[in-house]
């Protein structure tokens, strides 16, 4: 499909959520209420690490006003020994980061939960609640963890045979890596540290349920995936699915931290105990220091070549932050780093680190970010060492059809040429820049670029013509950027009907099929082909209706432009048939019309960014400040440009933030410091530029629109990209992050 | 704790209710009013989701106490559209896509408003710097900068 043949793929079509957006109608997670509805607390352990010996509820409970109280025994018990796999997640880890059992493995960790009739006495009968700890050393940072002598969290983790914080290893190999270095004719190598970074979602955790005395349960929340709700809460609770109906609430912002749950269990089981309704909303505090961040993490990265640029061997060592739990997301910079280039002899090794700090979580792209930071920058040393454009250098060694990655795939027709070819092409590149436009202000240009591996999986939509002539369409998937904008979209071009005819809803989990998370850039890729094939199977009925009507073939009965006509010579002249007139004579024609389709996706093809920035550096202050950005990504076909367009301009911002200003910072008791949008420095308004998205649409084959996925791939190259343009401005690289203004100055020797 | 009667005007209708002398206005908006329009995203006014406007001048609402609002003008988001007739931020902000998940853009939307009625002719920086108190975490602010750019430009045309 191009552009031109296109009615309504490809235009700015204002999104079915909107008008609820914009008059604060739309109900997210904290917004509902039930009635008779009471309200619970959590109890966290003000420990970094302790042991748990006792917990002692009875004057919690007998608090006037206390309706219920639990604590771990009231959940699900997963024993160490045997893996409960629930997609990417271990049960084992998320029954013991829902409520802390043996010990309390971070400052924050929740030890027990209340529900009573206000916010104030389930908080007042949290403080009655006595607990037995006996504190143990903690340890934070990963060169902490891993020394021989470390504070061990988990006495059934393993390393080389031996005790250790260390919860796996995962490696990616290719060639033979020390022949590879044996041929090159220069080598460099670098390590790189960075600091924990939260997603920063705007809507914190909350939810609403009801367990009814008969068992049923309703569930009222946000996620990435009402279905992971559902599974998971019914494994913790052992409540079965079917009797669990989770209700996706509109999500106000996910970036893959809500692809698991913290509440909703919690929530069910005081329901149960009380039998009321409960509310939980989490404070910005608790979601700081309670839900996920994404990893911190130390690399090194050591990458050869020959002296014409051929990258011959390369080779990462990754340690990953996980959390108090296993789970890091190690597979991000094993398998992504080194992705975009036809590397020959490749060894990528990346470690799973436990400590005492909340479990990480997913945050766009996992893990892949960390990864490009260090090889990005190592590759814009080898360009600068080999007297080579750094655009060029990256051309030379493109990924590219037939390219076999260290992780496994072999690329099909694969699109980094052309998003480097986009930015070298782009008047960014070429234009002039002021290098010291004042005294004391330094100005550079960086680039750097990013692979993520994009998703498809399970989808569920069904598409259904009204009795006057309509359509509705429901799929499974939150929205979590303007996917149903996007399939309204879809609906309206296959059916040739007028987009404001088509409205698109996400079904709870009663009322829809199974759909896999909202996450890895899947699902505008994934809801796109299932509502295709539901779209093909409506017209395909349509066609039927018509010629029964027309008695005549179905295979004589074309669809265009939002009716039935009669196709070819032989089928005989019959003024067309409009999708209203077909509704209005559905059933005595046959039946409703409408139809469904349940799928596992695939197809799904890898999404590659390359991006350039400017930089300005006050070298009195400490403070880098982004002048210009460019953004080039290919995403096969931007279904509805605005949202793809944002989902490149938002996670550059978020890059900027990961780079220059966003970090976690623990006290010397193992307590999270600065717990606060004050203290935690996320870019506001005034911080950025407009960021230039250059969206490039080389369709993929696979899909029926040619979809690739766009929301992952604009968050990895920003780290390195920004840092290439902070050496390009002082001539000091800098190897860890972020470039905050301390660390500025420190570098600067000031 | 006996309660508190206070009686206010929420966007230009006379409104009462009854509240401690801890409870903040937005409290008592979302869990009293039912005006769960006005967001908390923190709680401690670092985020701008929860913007009101209390006598025309811009706040946060979680760092007002409900007591406080006796016998003043409160403006939330619930009477930014004049019954169905969308304000031109709101219409601009759908139009420019200029929210993605939509969890800021109630607070998002009072600010601008009042730096338009305060400076009908920003410049962009002005915006930028007038938005700094609202987070989004979506858009990358692109978006809404221009919305309200172009709003200001729609507004001065037909003025």
């Amino acid at each position: 499909m191009n552009a031109i043949d296109n009615k309504w793929i490809g235009q700015r079509t204002i999104r079915p959520d909107g008008a609820d957006k914009v008059t604060g109608r739309a109900g997210y997670s904290a917004d509902n209420a039930m009635p008779g509805m009471i309200w619970a607390k959590i109890l966290r352990s003000p420990h970094a690490h302790a042991n748990i010996r006792g917990i002692d509820t009875a004057k919690a409970a007998a608090l006037p006003g206390v309706k219920a109280v639990v604590t771990a025994r009231d959940i699900t018990e997963f024993p160490v020994d045997t893996p409960v796999m629930l997609g990417i997640q271990d049960m084992r880890w998320m029954s013991r980061n829902v409520m802390a059992r043996e010990k309390a493995l971070f400052h924050g960790h929740p030890v027990a939960a209340v529900a009573a009739i206000s916010e104030e006495i389930a908080a007042e009968a949290c403080r009655l609640i006595e607990v037995e700890y006996e504190v143990l050393p903690h340890v934070i940072e990963i060169e902490d963890a891993i020394r021989p002598d470390a504070p061990l969290l988990h006495d059934f983790l393993r390393h080389e045979g031996k005790p250790s914080n260390i919860a796996s290893t995962m490696v990616n190999k290719l060639g033979d890596i020390e022949a590879g270095f044996a041929s090159a004719d220069v080598i460099i190598e670098r390590s790189f540290k960075t600091r924990p970074v939260h997603q920063g979602y705007i809507e914190p955790q909350a939810c609403t349920v009801s367990c009814t005395a008969d068992g049923k349960v309703t569930i009222w929340s946000s996620s990435q995936g009402q279905f992971m709700v559902r599974a998971m809460t019914a494994l913790l609770t052992g409540i079965p699915q079917s009797s669990i109906r989770a209700i996706p609430a509109e999500i106000g912002g996910g970036f893959g931290a809500k692809t698991v749950i913290y509440l909703e269990p919690i929530a069910v089981l005081l329901s149960r105990k009380s039998g009321r309704p409960v509310k939980m909303v989490m404070s910005r505090d608790e979601v700081f220091r309670a839900t996920g961040p994404t990893s911190g993490s130390m690399s090194t990265v050591k990458i050869g070549a020959k002296k014409d640029g051929t990258i011959v061997a390369a080779q990462g060592t990754f340690h990953i932050q996980a959390g108090c739990l296993p789970g890091g997301p190690v597979r991000g910079p094993v398998g992504c780093s080194f992705a975009p280039y036809e590397i020959a002899n490749v060894l990528s090794v990346g470690y799973d680190v436990v400590s005492n700090r909340s479990k990480v979580t997913a945050y766009r792209a996992p893990g892949a970010p960390l990864g490009a930071y260090a090889t990005e920058t190592v590759i814009d040393e080898l360009a600068e060492t080999l007297g080579i454009d750094p655009l060029e250098l990256r051309l030379k060694n493109s990924a590219g059809k037939g390219t076999k990655a260290a992780y496994g795939a072999v690329f099909g027709d694969v699109t980094f040429k052309e998003t480097i070819q986009a930015i070298r092409n782009h008047p960014h590149y070429a234009a002039p820049l002021d290098r010291a436009p004042a005294k004391g202000v330094r100005r550079g240009r960086g680039v750097a670029s990013g692979f993520w591996y994009n998703a498809g999986g399970e989808s569920s939509a069904q598409l259904n013509i009204t009795e006057d002539g309509n359509v509705t369409v429901t799929t499974g998937h939150p929205d979590v950027g303007g996917s149903r904008a996007s399939i309204a979209n879809v609906a309206a071009e296959l059916l040739g009907i007028d987009h404001s005819r088509v409205s698109v809803l996400i079904g709870d989990t009663s009322s829809i099929g199974f759909s896999n998370l909202t996450g890895g850039s899947r699902v505008t890729f994934a809801s796109a082909m299932v509502v295709t094939q539901s779209a093909e199977k409506v017209i395909t009925q349509l066609r039927e209706r018509a010629a029964k009507i027309w008695k005549i073939e179905p295979e004589a009965v074309a669809w265009s432009d939002g009716e039935a006509r009669p196709a070819g010579a032989n089928a005989g002249q019959f003024p067309p048939l409009t999708l209203k007139e077909l509704a209005a004579k559905a059933n005595e024609m046959g039946g409703p019309i409408g139809a469904g389709v349940q799928l596992t996706t695939t197809g799904a093809d890898p999404g590659f960014a390359t991006h350039v920035v400017d930089v300005e550096v006050d070298e009195e202050l400490g403070i880098i400040r982004v002048l210009r950005y460019t953004a080039a990504q290919d995403v096969g076909r931007a279904l509805h440009p605005d949202y793809v367009e944002g989902q490149i301009q938002g996670g550059v911002v978020q890059g900027i933030g990961w780079a220059l200003s966003e970090e976690y910072l623990y006290d010397k008791q193992g307590r999270l410091d600065n717990a606060s949008f004050l203290d935690y420095r996320m870019p506001v308004c005034s911080d950025v530029p407009m960021i230039e998205p250059v969206v490039l649409e080389l369709p993929n084959p696979k899909h029926p629109q040619g979809v690739r996925g766009a929301g992952e791939a604009p968050l990895v190259p920003p780290l390195a990209a920004i840092s290439n343009a902070v050496y390009d401005a002082l001539g000091k690289r800098f190897y860890s992050l972020p470039m905050s203004p301390p660390k500025v100055m420190e570098v600067l020797g000031g | 704790m006996s309660k508190l009667h206070v009686t206010t005007t929420i966007n230009g209708e006379e409104v009462e209710f009854l509240c401690t002398p801890a409870q903040t206005v937005l409290d008592v908006l979302r869990n009293t009013l039912g005006l769960t329009g006005s967001k908390e995203g923190c709680g401690t006014g670092d985020c701008g989701a929860c913007s009101i406007t209390l006598d025309g001048r811009l706040v946060c609402s979680c760092l007002v106490l409900a007591p406080e609002i006796r016998g003043r003008k409160v403006g939330t988001i619930e009477g930014m559209a004049q019954g169905d007739r969308l304000h031109p931020l709101q219409q601009k902000f759908l139009e420019m896509a200029a929210l993605q998940c939509g969890i800021c853009t109630p607070g998002f939307l009072i600010a601008a408003r009042s730096l338009l009625e305060q400076n009908p002719d920003p410049s962009e920086t002005e915006v930028r710097y007038w938005l700094a108190g609202n987070l989004c975490r979506c858009t990358g602010y692109d978006k809404i900068v221009r919305a309200v750019l172009e709003t200001a430009a729609d507004m001065r045309g037909a003025a």
